[in-house]
Formats: C-alpha cells, structure tokens, sequence
C-alpha cells in the first residue's frame, strides 16, 4: 500500500496528491510516468509525475477525475492509501541527457495544456536547477482552469492564455506561440505536452516555424513495461511503444489522427460500465450494449 | 478396465463451458486416481523422469498415490517442483512424462499429468504445505520476475536456506500463470495464488509493482541492497505484430493485451472495471496455445471465434489437448491462410481482413515445411476483432540497464543451459527471457538450474 500524504482539488475536478513511493521518488527523472490502482480490483491508470522528492521518497500527481476510477481516486484524502504505485515508467525527456552548456544556448519554449500542466513542471524545475532559462505558456479553457501558476513563476518565464480570455493573453495555445514568435521570441525547441488535439496542432505550427517539437503521448495502456502493446503508436511511419519508446516523441513524426482515434476504443465500454455502476440494480440497458 | 486405456478425465460439457469461465477439466476423484496409479508399471529405468524438465521422481510419487498416502506423493514431487497444481494442468505431458511412458508403447501412457494435479489439489484441500529450509543461510538472492523460473529459483533458493526476495513489476505476482493463461485452464484463486502462498511459505518475500530496470537496476540491488547473486526470470516481453495494412485499426489486439484485460485485470467479470471489447466475430492469427487461449476467451465473451494460421493441422504448436479443446467448443480453424490486410469501416473499426490461401513447400531451418502463397487466393473474412497472437520478443528494459549482461542476436540474455550463468558475475537468467516464448515447464526447468548454479556460486564464494 502506498500512502497518500496530501491530497487537494487545485480546481474544478482537478485533483493533486503527494504519495509515498519511495522506490520510484529515488528513480524518476522528467519525461517519465507512473501507474496506480486505486484499489484491489481496480484499473492500472497512467499518470505523469508533477513533482517528486527524493529525500522524502514521496512524488506528486495531479489527475483529472474523468473516468469511474479517476473519480474514486479524487475522493480520496490524505492518510488513505493506494493499492500500488510502480515506475518510473517510460523514457527520461531527451533534455536531461544534454549538455547543459549547450542547452543553456537555446531558446526553449514549453506548451502545457489543462491538465498536461503537471508534467511539464518537473521539467522546467529541472532546467532551472540547472540553470536553464525556459518560456512556458499554459493554455486553459478559463482563470478558473489555470493550475500551478505559482509554482511555474518560480522557474521559468511564464505566458498564460485563456480561450475565453479571462485571464493572460486570450485565445489558444497556438495563437500565444505565434504571438510570441511575432515578439521576437525565435525558439530553438519546443516541448508540448497536453490533449492530443492541442498537440496536434502545435506541431502543425511548430513545423511551419521550423521548431523541433517534443510531444508526451498518452494512449491507453495496460501494463505500462512494454507487455500489451495497447499503446502502439504510428511515428515515422514505425510502431512504437508509448510505454518503453516514449512517452515522448519527435511530434512532427507522430500520426495524431490515428493515435487519437485509437483513445476511442474504450469510450463507450468503459462509460457503458460506469453507468451500470451508478445506477446499479435500476441499470434498464438504455445504453444499447447491455440486455 | 483394461491397462492399455487410461482412466478417462471428467470435463465440463464443451456446450456449457463455451460459455462460463469456469475450469474445463475437473480432475480426478480418489477412486480414478488410485486406479489409473496401477497402471504404472513402476520401471526400473523411469524413462518419464528423464522426460520431465524438473526431474520429479515420477513412479515414487504414483506409488504413494496408489497406496492412497497423498500427503507422501506431494512433498515427493514438492522436492522437485514448487508448481505442481499448475504443472499438473499446463504441462505439455505428452511430449514430456506421459510421451516417454512405456505404456504408450502398445497403449495410453500413465495419466501422469493428471495424477500430478490430483495430489497437488489434494494435498491443498487437506491443507498440506511444503517443508522449508532447516538452517538459514545469511545471504540475499534477488529474484526478478515471479512467473515459473522465478517461483521455482526462489523456492528452490528458499529450501536451501537462502534470504530470497522476488520483485515483480505487476500488481500481483505469477506472471505469465496470472496474466496469460486463462481462468478456465488455471484457476487463480484456488490454484495460482496458493502455490505462490506455498513458496512464501518457505520464506520467500515478495515485492510487486517493482520493475527492475527502471525503479531500481540491478546494478543497484547489488551494490546497495546487499543482494549477493540476482536471478533475472522477467519473461518474454513484447507482442510482435504483422506489419500489415490496417493493424493500427480499433480491434486490433495483441494477445498479450486481450489476454491481460481478461486474466489479470479480470474482465471477463461483469464486475471488473476494466473493458474489453466483446467481439461478434473475431479473427485470431497464429496456432500457438497462447492463440488457443485468446480464441477460447473470445468465445467465451461471446464472439465466434476463426483461428488464423499460415501452417496446416500437423504444424499447429499448440498443444493437441488444447486444439481437442477449442475445436469442441466451437473454434473455427482456417488453416494454411495467412492474412494480408486489414479493414477498417469509416469511424476507424475493423470491418473485415484479407487473408490468402497457402500451401506447403520446402522444409525450412527449423524442419517445418515453410508455408508459401496460393497466388490470386486472397478471400476476405468479416469480422469486428482481429488478436495477434505471433509470439513475442525480448524485453530491453533489464539488458539495456544492466551493464556487462550480454544478449545474443535475438536480443535474449545468454545463459548457460547447465546454471544459468549470465556474462556478469552473480548474475543468472532463465525461462523466457532467456529462450524467447516457450512453456512454463521449461522456464521451471531453467529456474531450478539456476538455483543450483547460484547455490553453487554462493557457496564457494
């Protein structure tokens, strides 16, 4: 059992969690992802690492509550526990086997989106123990959306945008990048982790511009150690293995249409599911899939 | 009854297990298993033992069994093997035990297999445990993986008096016997989980959600958790796929993957909350037992079921019982075809795959007549599920971390046959890590080699 320390809603069903392992807290590095069970029975879900702290053998998840599992995970409180927490899963983010020296002469730029925040973090927490300079801009639906931004300030130079233009710059994440770029902001790297839609078109950018872009993938999974292959991936016109080749990979390679018409694949299964369990005994099969 | 003909096994009718999950075979009782006893001619020569890759004292254990002291024959086998309930059903016994048996000769073989299950299922019932080490020694063994080489080198370990802990990087230890191979021929509960009870019994602990290579290397288990030999037994790794048109569709599995939802996260109970997708018709490809086992799972689940294979009837590697099995339940088998691309309708589902007729040629390096096209044979077969079912390949994780461990052209570790021995001292490796995808019974084998390799290492270290 793994025990869960502190556990907070940072907004509207956006939970944060900061959980004993000490085994992957001494291990992980930026990039890399976990897998919990909520509890015995319960489904393996992949999460990225927000934090982690070595000493204390505790790391820090931030998940959003969207599925029945991630749902029974966001009621949980500090002293409660998970059944299992195994990782670090998946490779480091190529940035941490650079030299610094010659990182700290690009101009790198990264681009989180909703809850695709939290990964990023640990990211721009590294360069700036480091001493590396980073531009970060977090794109959100509304203020209300915008998770972390404290913490963000302390380690890069933050941009933030708002669809509906609540707060920071207004409209998406593409639309602050250009912006940007038009600045004078001419980035040699660029790191996008958040919906794969949003990814998707980053890239679509980013190829114009002529930025060598980073993407974090997250397609369904199973065992997380490279076993099931539920999280093959066209890149380069080569399958790859999210879970052991990635999470990360070259987005200009990545075959977004067919990655995210694959997330399709257990959409209604798994709705169908949670809806027997909700309504229980009165469960009538309106869905279609059930007698 | 006549000795020439074994005493038939009680199954549960094909028309019923079609469609429960519940065991098919239901074993002996005392009465069957006490005469199918007598019909061991007890050979002077036992050519089963040599058959046996764990070497157990065969016609000792049956002895016992006829002279109904149960209790005897399971620590007899106990000696050998730490598994014998899941041996005792997942064995290939006819190319082993039962395959050397000289009742074959002019009849069936002794039921070895069954009578193995019988006092292993038995000796559960009556609450049995096998005997642990007397005397401890003071030194740790890391065991990595606790799939059969693993349970079998840490309980070997363990009676020898040996500080054994297993690291397994899933949620629940036995590997392949939880993960791969389906309730209906292993119970987990009532068989798997309690001969891994048994060999925690005999002090060996357990560590899951631990995978080496990333949570901590070898390297480290060596330098700072005091290990003083380590056992890799991390099994085979990757699913392979065709490189075919189509194989990026939804409902295109792997084996592996439709296998795992189904075993170890449970999803064949309406309870579980892991989905798996229940085909109408679905396309298994490949005829090994891993095949047999996620074709007689989707039917299970409610599909019918084709099993896809390039060789014909003869060449099937799965084994015969398990090809008796499924063909009984209803499995349509298209041999000699091979697909060639796969279809998806306009929202990105398979709608059917294109398969082409083969035919036998020339035998190939591994003495199996290679399969060739039938040109302008292709034929397509609707279908809404296709599992891939081709075999698998090496796991890098623990190569690609371990410094000084070598791995052959294949990507598997090298280990002598005789102990196990890795390149890095210390080290030892087995089961599939070592000779890709093979049987449970041979990566036993290798477990309880290494053992006495690693026993030997420690000793005259």
């Amino acid at each position: 059992m793994f025990k869960i320390l502190e556990a907070r809603e940072l907004t509207t069903n956006i939970f944060q969690m900061i959980v004993e392992a000490p085994r992957v807290a001494s291990a992980c590095l930026p990039g890399q992802f976990l897998i919990i069970r909520v509890h015995e029975d319960g489904e393996r879900i992949p999460l990225t690492i927000c934090d982690y702290d070595r000493e204390k053998g505790t790391v820090e998840i931030v998940v959003q509550a969207i599925g029945a599992e991630t749902q029974k995970l966001s009621k949980l409180k500090a002293g409660d526990s998970l059944a299992d927490v195994v990782g670090p899963l998946g490779q480091a983010s190529d940035l941490v086997y650079e030299d610094i020296e010659e990182l700290k002469k690009k101009k790198i730029v990264f681009i989180a989106g909703g809850v695709g925040t939290a990964p990023v973090y640990p990211q721009a927490k590294w360069l700036k123990e480091h001493g590396v300079d980073c531009d970060v801009i977090i794109g959100a639906k509304n203020k209300d959306l915008v998770i972390l931004e404290d913490r963000f300030k302390e380690v890069c130079n933050l941009h933030i945008t708002t669809d509906d233009g609540s707060y920071g710059r207004s409209g998406m994440v593409t639309v602050a990048l250009q912006d940007l770029w038009n600045e004078g902001n001419k980035y040699d790297h660029c790191v996008a982790i958040g919906p794969m839609i949003m990814m998707k078109f980053v890239c679509k950018l980013t190829k114009e511009l002529g930025i060598p872009t980073v993407v974090s993938m997250n397609p369904i999974m199973v065992d997380g150690t490279g076993m099931c292959g539920a999280c093959r991936l066209t890149v380069g016109g080569e399958v790859k293995f999210a879970c052991v080749d990635g999470p990360e990979f070259d987005g200009h390679k990545v075959d977004f249409d067919q990655a995210m018409n694959r997330m399709k694949l257990y959409k209604t299964e798994e709705g169908r599911l949670l809806l027997k369990a909700q309504e229980g005994d009165t469960h009538h099969g309106g869905c279609g899939n059930c007698e | 009854m006549d000795g020439f003909v074994r005493v038939p096994v009680r199954e549960q009718d094909a028309k019923v297990r079609a469609t429960n999950f519940k065991e098919v075979c239901l074993g002996y009782n005392k009465e069957e298993a006490e005469s199918e006893a007598t019909r061991c001619l007890n050979c002077k020569n036992p050519k089963c033992v040599e058959g046996c890759p764990v070497s157990i004292d065969i016609p000792a254990f049956i002895q016992q069994v006829k002279e109904g002291d149960v209790a005897g024959a399971y620590q007899t086998i106990s000696k050998s093997s730490a598994l014998p309930a899941v041996c005792g059903r997942v064995c290939p016994q006819e190319s082993q035990c039962e395959g050397k048996c000289v009742r074959g000769i002019k009849g069936d073989a002794v039921s070895i297999g069954k009578l193995e299950r019988y006092v292993a299922d038995t000796a559960r019932e009556m609450g049995i445990v096998p005997e642990g080490a007397k005397e401890k020694k003071n030194k740790k063994v890391a065991v990595i993986g606790s799939g059969p080489s693993g349970l079998t080198c840490a309980g070997d370990l363990a009676k020898m008096g040996y500080d054994v802990t297993i690291f397994e990087a899933l949620h629940e230890a036995g590997g392949v016997l939880v993960y791969g191979i389906p309730e209906f021929r292993l119970p987990k509960d009532a068989v798997v989980k309690k001969e891994i009870e048994n060999v925690k019994a005999l002090g060996v602990k357990l560590e899951t959600d631990v995978v080496i290579g990333k949570s901590v290397t070898i390297d480290d288990l060596m330098k700072k958790e005091g290990f003083e030999a380590v056992f890799i037994g991390s099994g085979a790794g990757l699913p392979r796929f065709m490189n075919i048109p189509g194989e990026q569709a939804m409902g295109v599995f792997s084996a592996n993957e439709y296998l795992t939802r189904s075993n170890l996260m449970k999803a064949f109970d309406e309870n579980s909350t892991t989905p798996i997708m229940r085909a109408k018709k679905c396309v298994v490809v490949g005829g090994g037992n891993v095949a047999m086992d996620a074709a007689r799972t989707a039917l299970r689940l409610g599909a019918e079921v084709h099993v896809v294979y390039r060789r014909g009837e003869e060449e099937l590697p799965a084994r015969k019982e398990e090809v008796h099995h499924a063909k009984e339940e209803g499995i349509i088998f298209d041999l000699l075809t091979n697909p060639v691309e796969i279809h998806e309708d306009e929202n990105g589902w398979v709608k059917s795959i294109t398969c082409i007729r083969m035919e036998l040629g020339e035998p190939d390096e591994s003495g199996r007549r290679s399969p060739v096209e039938i040109p302008g044979s292709e034929f397509d077969i609707e279908c809404d599920a296709v599992i891939m079912s081709l075999g698998t390949s090496p796991n890098p994780l623990i190569s690609s971390t371990t410094e000084g461990l070598d791995v052959n052209r294949r990507k598997c570790i090298v280990a002598t046959e005789e102990t196990g021995q890795t390149s890095k001292e210390g080290v030892f490796a087995g089961g599939d890590a070592v000779t890709g995808a093979a049987t449970v019974i041979l990566a036993m084998g290798a477990g309880k080699a290494a053992a006495k390799g690693i026993d030997e290492y420690l000793s005259n270290k």
